[in-house]
Order: structure tokens, then sequence, then C-alpha cells
């Protein structure tokens, strides 16, 4: 009796075990965001064009995608500064340790507490009709909407998304800061530097890339984000993953084409935020260890 | 230093429990002037509210059964015999993170609507079907990382090796050797969907399916008090959720000092 050749063998039947994986992956993952990519680049007859693409160039759209990297971009801005302070303060703040746990327990519940009922509460706190705006206007007489604020604002989606946001960021920088170690700020006052020097020079360019890379994640985060918006302000808010949930629904664009290329320019720049987040992380573990 | 520390952690807090006092107060005061459950009674008496949280827990149910099958064998497989294919599989597990769901689920019902090679939203199944493998696709990235962090805490190796020596097959390795092991890790993975499934709207609402996140759209955009006190219900089952995480996570450890 002859032996099968035990490499031709063993190749297809190993492979056969992570099979399932990536035919789902592949069918229900990567081909779905490749036909959008390709799509924003076809033709309705087929061929390859730009004109998906430079359609994008309408005010409505340009827009869109304005408002949307604005939001993200202060929602990221406000979520990393508070989320750092608090984070700073049960590290270092000499806050008890009680503190520090519930903290981090409740960030993992609110991180992940987004969505339509997350918009739900911001409407019954700072709503036009919410708790916060009457308490405010009966006892102190501040008027919010005179002061130009509505939850039903690009403003209001920034306040909103800070919810996730903050704890996000908690969860993420609270271990960057654990990783700081005693003997450098040791060393470093040892050299005769000061608290703010010791930051300016040691911590903060340790930290740098930790920072900077959850900025691009939550950046990411909230840009990609449709349901709390949708229920916050509903299909007129003019956001970029909006128009794409009107255009998905009845087109509205009137071109599908232009539908591809605006879920294309959500894929670049999400795509981007998260390159960024991933290779500055690969960075700071090799100090943060 | 102190004082700053904790004006930071009080300011900061306020972010999170404003909108919580908020939300509880205002579902609890349908009634004027008093505070009473009247928003609950009502929200708990809509036929649509049960139907569609009944939908949702349903097919969370099911994505964590496809999403437990899926995982487990190949991550399981990748760190017996394919330690090489481990980068491209986690890029792959964290690509649900980086492409929005919007986006997949526009490709989804581009890819397999009625005119197309796999035409699966042409039929109710066929599209619950649809929606199961985009849910599942959300949770990719929590379940293969629970189930991975669990894989990592026993010897695969030895004790597949040692299940061989007494005879046993692929499927007895996998489900009686292999998921006992990781079953804490799987648990948690699994809460965590259960989370995702239960309050996600997108997929849902644009594969036109009766879940539980697009009902919470309509009734936000119909009704005062009962947005509120779904909020309150939705908060807490999220809170459930991380608790029962916490909970395995330490009756695991529990289990590992008493060997």
């Amino acid at each position: 009796m002859s032996q099968p050749n035990p490499v031709l063998r063993r190749l297809p039947l190993r492979w056969l075990g992570v099979a399932p994986f990536f035919a789902f992956a592949f069918l229900f993952l990567i081909l779905p965001a490749l036909y959008i990519v390709v799509g924003a680049f076809r033709a309705p007859d087929g061929s390859l064009t730009f004109d998906n693409v430079l359609g994008l160039n309408t005010r409505t759209i340009r827009n869109a995608y304005w408002v949307s990297i604005r939001v993200s971009f202060w929602s990221a801005i406000l979520g990393c500064s508070i989320g750092f302070a608090m984070a700073a303060a049960v590290v270092f703040g000499g806050l008890p340790k009680a503190v520090r746990s519930p903290l981090l327990t409740f960030s993992g519940v609110a991180s992940n507490f987004a969505g339509v009922p997350l918009a739900f509460a911001f409407i019954a706190t700072i709503g036009p009709a919410g708790l916060i705006t009457l308490w405010l206007r009966t006892e102190f007489g501040i008027n919010l909407r005179a002061y130009g604020f509505n939850l039903f604002s690009s403003t209001g989606l920034i306040v909103t998304y800070l919810f996730f946001q903050v704890p996000l960021m908690i969860l993420i920088i609270t271990p960057a800061l654990d990783g700081l170690k005693r003997e450098w700020r040791e060393a470093a006052e040892v050299l005769g530097a000061t608290g703010p020097q010791y930051w300016r020079m040691v911590a903060l360019p340790i930290l740098f890339p930790s920072l900077l890379g959850t900025f691009a994640l939550l950046f990411a985060n909230s840009f990609g984000a449709v349901a709390t918006a949708f229920a916050l302000a509903g299909p007129q808010l003019n956001i970029a993953p909006i128009l794409l949930f009107s255009q998905i629904r009845g087109d509205v664009l009137g071109s599908p084409g232009l539908g591809y290329a605006l879920a294309f320019g959500m894929i670049v720049i999400t795509g981007a935020a998260n390159a960024i987040y991933i290779w500055l992380r690969a960075r700071s573990e090799r100090w943060l260890k | 230093m102190r004082t700053l520390a904790w004006a930071a952690f009080i300011l900061g807090s306020m972010v999170f429990i404003l909108p919580l006092f908020g939300m509880t107060e205002f579902s609890l005061s349908m009634r004027r002037g008093v505070y009473s459950l009247d928003a609950y009674a009502s929200v708990l008496a809509d036929p649509q509210f049960r139907a569609t949280f009944m939908y949702s827990v349903v097919m969370a149910l099911f994505t964590i059964a496809f999403g437990v099958l899926l995982v487990v064998p190949t991550a399981y497989w990748v760190r017996l015999r394919m330690p090489e294919l481990r980068p491209v599989i986690e890029f792959i597990t964290l690509l649900p993170l980086v492409i929005p769901a919007i986006v997949i689920v526009f490709g989804y019902i581009r890819l397999y609507n009625t005119s197309s090679f796999l035409p699966l939203t042409g039929s109710t199944t066929g599209t619950n079907i649809l929606l199961m493998f985009g849910y599942a696709t959300l949770a990719l990235p929590y379940m293969y990382r629970a189930v991975d962090t669990g894989l990592r805490t026993i010897d695969v190796a030895t004790l597949t090796e040692a299940a061989q020596s007494l005879g046993a097959g692929w499927g007895t390795i996998l489900g009686r050797i292999i998921l006992p092991n990781v079953l804490v890790a799987v648990l948690s993975g699994a809460f965590l969907t259960f989370a995702i499934v239960l309050g996600e709207f997108t997929m849902a609402a644009l594969l036109n399916r009766p879940a539980f996140g697009p009902y919470l759209q309509i009734v936000g955009a119909n009704k005062a008090y009962e947005p509120a006190a779904l909020a309150v219900i939705a908060f807490g089952l999220t809170w459930a959720c991380m608790a029962l995480i916490q909970l395995v996570t330490r009756f695991q450890k529990h289990t590992r000092v008493a060997r």
C-alpha cells in the first residue's frame, strides 16, 4: 500500500479548520465592503468612472461631511480631555482606592450604552422639556435656548456623544497611566525637575502616542455612529451617516452611484483614523509594558 | 493636588450622572405632581414592545450560538496548528470596528438582493439569517478576543493530544474538552453580544426587521415619557449584561484558586 504524500495531504486539511471563518468573513464582511468600494468607481454600465466620487462635491454632501468631521473632532477632543482628567485624578490624584474600580466598571457599562436609548436619556435631561432645562429656567431664569443651545443640533450631538466617549477614554488611558513607572518620576526629581517639567519632558512624550491614538479611535467611533443621531434629530440632521441612511432607505440623492461614493468616503475616514490608532498603539506599547 | 483631582473627578462624573438622573426622573413623572410607574406600565403593556423585544432576544441567542460555533473552532485551530495566521485573523476580527455598520449593511442590501447569486433578502427567513450574520459580524471583535484570551489560559496542545490518545474525535475534543475549559470566556463574549444585539438599530432598520432598536426609535418619535422609561430599561439591561460578565470572570478566578 502506498502512503499518500504527507505534505500534500496535510496542507489542504490544515486549512479546512479555518475555512468556515474565512468563508464567513469574506462573504459578510470583506465582500460587502469591497462591493461598496468598487461601486464607488463604477458607472451604471459597469465601466470605470470617477464621476461618483466627484459627485460628492455638492453643497449638501460637503456640509454633511464637514458637520460630521466637526462633531467627531469636538466630541473626541472633549472626551479625551475629560476622560484623561478623570483617569489622572484616579491614578495620581490621591483619590481613595475605593473610587477606582467602580469608575472602571461604570465606564465599561457606559461605553456600551449607546444608540437610541442614549438619545432618550439626553432628551429627558437637556431637551426642550428636560429636567435640567426646566430647572435652570425656573430656579435661575436661564433659558438654554436663548444662549443658542439646542440638543437637536450638532452641539447637542457633541454633548450626547460624550456619554460614551469619556468612558471609552478612561478605559483605554488608565492602563497607559498605570504604565508610567514611579522610577521615571523619581529619576526626574533627583535630576532637579519640577512637577510641570516632569510632565512636559517625560510623561507627556511617553503618553503622546496613546493620547493621539485614543483620539483617533474616539473620532472614528463617533463618525460611524448613526442610531443616537437618528433618534435625537431624525433624518433631517445633515451628517454623513444619516445622509447615507436616508439614501439607502429611498433614493434622496437621485443616483445610486453617489450612495456608494458616500459610503466609500466614510470607510476612508474611519479607516484612516483607525489605522492611526493601531499604529500609535503599537508604538506606545514599547514603553508601557 | 488632591483638591484638583476631586474637582476633575466630580465634574467629570456629572457627564454620566446628570443624564441618568434626568432620564430616571423624567420616566417617573408621567402623572402630574407625583412620581409614578405609569410610563413603565404603558411600555410593558404595549404588545409591540413584547414582540420586538422577543424578536431581538431570539436573534441574540441565535447570534451567540452562531458566533460560538464560528469563533471557538477557529481560535482553537489557529492556536493549535496555524499560529502564523494569528495576525491575519486578528486583523479581520478588528475590521467591524473600522468599517461602520451602516456601510456593511449597505453592502448586504446591494449584494444579497433578490437578483443576486445569494438572494437572502428575498424571503423573511433569508433576511433574518442575513441580519444574524450582520450581528455576528458586529460582535466578532469582542467574541474573538474573549475566546482567544480564554484559550491562552489553557494548554491547548496537551489537552488535544491527551484526548486524541484516548480516541476522541474532533467533535468530542471541541465540544467536551475545549469548550468547557473556555466556557467563562465564551460566556463573557456572549453577554456582550447580547447587549450589542438588543440595542442595535441601523442593521435591523435598514433590513426592515421588527427588532427592538427600530421600535425604540419609533416610540421616541411619537411619545413623551415612555422613551425615558425605555432608556432606563435599556440601561438596566446593559448593567445586567456587564454584571454577569464580571460575575462569570470572578467565578473563574475562584475555581482557579481552589485548584
